[in-house]
């Protein structure tokens, strides 16, 4: 681990961020006039090192926009995104029309890497794994000739792996193998920052619990801090230390994971949580349910004020035209709505 | 139009299914995909068949519904009992006839399983024109009533867009809504939910439940979430490598589960109403190969109990009460 910065500061501070995508407007993929989808619309949070925040919500949410902006695999349009004190939004230059990362976030990607939802897709096919492993110890110069092979062996060992398959490809591995050397790829350099984008929802309800607690361990022998993307409430709630729940390109509660399930303020959170189905029949006949009427609005034309007014159980005049800020309403607990004291 | 069916005997078994085997001719060696299952279905009642990609969960449904690509499938051998028919007997025209109006399915993917050529309009009508001998008049004025039914706002208007313009959950409701148009005795729903967000899966839960009530539907519900099962479903039953492992009422098999699968595949789960533990409890090992299963029971390389014997042969089913049994061969010696 090459953690540098003061331990008291937060490794990575986040605010306002904001990723808009220009789209070719409904009608014609020929037509001149776009619009802008607001992916990420104000986003703040920040992390401490060594924590694991969960990023939860359901698809076209923009929590998967969020993980890659927090990277800079994609150029944030507004916000700043702090690493380790250094403004890393900032680490990008202009080559002709296009925007391009310059030297300094290069360096950086030793210390930021990311591991994949789909285990099938992420690793080339025709690669063994061998070569998959020692792409970024190349690409970094970290170590040469056997010693390279040795840092491989014990990458592998450290995922579980048993260190002989090197030679192997990805499609001789079963999904939950593959997501282990996702992992090892990940881990490659070292990194002290990871980014995990829904790394056990491709994979079998047996293999996600191998695969979560690896995570945990690894978290713990690395002192990594982990930014954990997922749509699975009960799955977040068991690896991370704190939750942000997001909605239509906004987080619209943040709290520690006991408080998001114990206390839940925000009336989406409410109806996440009722929604996730509970494997106990008994528990299940008794349950209050609070099923959402509608769908999450287009990203396109999103509602106005309030984006959960639309479906909303206890909306009113004041959710239709003014945007909820995010307040705090006790120690580390925020939420954005109106209608919460 | 809509067929209203009530539940009449109370427990005829509307779907009865002995000894189901379906194999696959592969380049890899012969695959087992389904191997000797047996299960029924009362009237009106929900089983739900729970297991992980390759258990051969969804083949036995297609076999049922003789939609299993052959080759490279053979043809399903055993018995598939819809009230006194044998649909495994059945010739491709007969079984045309069932499909669609008595038995109906439902898939994962409501995006591959529309034609995104056609409008819902046609789509939603040729089922009441094949089966019904509807005028075209007619069927469409059904169809937009069981749009409606579903809860696709607007269905007078939305009936003639094209599947591309509805959304994942909107295009589950339209598959639900052309599987029930002419109210069938049995719906196979092969992981309805799996590819939608999980407000809009309480919301397609709850239609399949509504409907099935007003209509007196049995339903298989097929899906890898025990959550989905627990909530959804009358009876259960467990499948591993082909087989079922475990099957019983859904009350029974989650108070009481005895296989050691399905003890695992519960333990494993992570659970919003139980405290947090600080490891999960995780099988061990990796799902079987099913063009390569070890000898006697194909759960021993991963179970914490096996024995010689295990190794050896596969177990009986055995019996644990009256509506519960499991093929372990532990099952006594575990309480």
């Amino acid at each position: 681990m090459n953690t540098t910065g003061k331990p008291d500061t937060p490794l990575l501070d986040v605010s306002d961020l904001a990723v808009e995508f220009r789209v070719p407007s409904r009608g014609s993929v020929f037509s001149e006039d776009s619009k802008d989808i607001k992916a990420v619309d104000g986003v703040s949070f920040s992390m401490a090192r060594g924590e694991t925040l969960g990023l939860v919500g359901e698809s076209g949410c923009g929590k998967s926009t969020t993980g890659r902006a927090v990277l800079q695999l994609v150029r944030p349009t507004r916000g700043h995104v702090v690493f380790d004190e250094e403004p890393i939004h900032e680490f990008w230059r202009k080559k002709g029309q296009k925007w391009v990362w310059d030297h300094r976030l290069l360096d950086l990607r030793r210390r930021m890497q990311m591991i994949f939802q789909d285990p099938f897709a992420s690793l080339n096919p025709r690669m063994t794994v061998e070569t998959i492993l020692s792409e970024p110890l190349r690409n970094f110069d970290v170590v040469q000739g056997t010693q390279r092979r040795e840092k491989i062996q014990h990458l592998l060992m450290t995922v579980g792996m048993d260190p002989r398959c090197m030679r192997r490809y990805p499609h001789e591995f079963s999904g939950g193998q593959r997501q282990r050397i996702g992992i090892a790829r990940a881990l490659a350099l070292g990194p002290d920052f990871i980014v995990a984008d829904e790394p056990i929802s491709a994979l079998d309800v047996s293999i996600q619990a191998q695969i979560m607690n690896l995570l945990s361990e690894l978290r713990e022998k690395l002192g990594l801090t982990l930014l954990f993307i997922a749509h699975d409430l009960a799955a977040i709630r068991h690896v991370s230390d704190r939750i942000a729940v997001m909605y239509l390109g906004r987080i619209v509660e943040l709290a520690d994971a006991q408080t998001i399930v114990d206390r839940p303020q925000h009336p989406y959170t409410q109806a996440l949580l009722s929604a996730v189905p509970i494997p106990d029949p008994t528990r299940e006949q008794s349950r209050q349910r609070t099923v959402l009427s509608g769908e999450m609005p287009s990203p396109i034309n999103p509602p106005s004020g309030c984006p959960f007014h639309t479906r909303c159980p206890f909306s009113e005049d004041r959710c239709r035209t003014e945007v909820p800020r995010m307040r705090t309403i006790d120690t580390g607990h925020q939420v954005a709505c109106h209608l919460v004291e | 139009m809509l067929q209203e069916r009530p539940v009449t005997t109370r427990d005829e078994n509307i779907l009865e299914v002995c000894n189901l085997r379906t194999h696959f001719r592969t380049d890899d060696g012969l695959v087992k995909a389904v191997d000797g299952v047996s299960f029924s279905v009362k009237r009106g009642e929900t089983l739900g068949i729970v297991g992980e990609s390759g258990s051969g969960k969804s083949v036995t449904c297609l076999s049922a519904m003789q939609l299993v690509p052959r080759p490279p499938a053979s043809h399903p051998t055993g018995e598939i009992y819809f009230g006194n028919t044998d649909l495994l007997g059945l010739t491709e025209h007969e079984i045309e006839k069932l499909r669609g109006e008595r038995l109906a399915m439902i898939f994962q993917d409501p995006l591959t399983s529309l034609n995104p050529y056609l409008t819902i309009a046609r789509q939603l009508t040729e089922v009441l024109e094949v089966h019904r001998g509807a005028t075209p008049t007619a069927a469409r004025r059904t169809s937009i009533e069981m749009l409606e039914r579903v809860g696709i706002p607007d269905a007078a208007e939305r009936i003639d867009q094209y599947p591309h313009q509805f959304s994942g959950g909107m295009r589950q409701r339209v598959m639900i809504a052309m599987a029930l148009l002419c109210g069938p005795e049995v719906l196979f729903a092969d992981e309805p939910t799996t590819a939608l967000d999980v407000t809009i899966q309480a919301q397609i839960l709850e239609l399949i439940k509504d409907l099935q009530t007003a209509i007196g539907t049995a339903v298989v519900l097929v899906t890898h979430d025990l959550g989905v099962v627990a909530g959804t479903t009358d009876r259960v039953a467990v499948m591993y490598a082909g087989r079922i492992v475990e099957e019983g009422t859904t009350a029974e098999v989650f108070a009481n589960p005895q296989h050691p699968y399905t003890r695992g595949l519960l333990e494993s789960m992570p659970r919003i109403d139980t405290p947090l533990q600080k490891t999960l409890y995780a099988i061990p090992g990796l799902p079987p190969d099913l063009g390569n299963l070890p000898t006697g029971c194909p759960f021993h390389p991963r179970c914490d109990l096996a024995t010689d014997q295990c190794r050896k042969t596969y177990p009986d089913s055995k019996t644990v009460s009256s509506t519960h049994r499991a093929s372990c061969w532990e099952v006594e010696a575990i309480e």
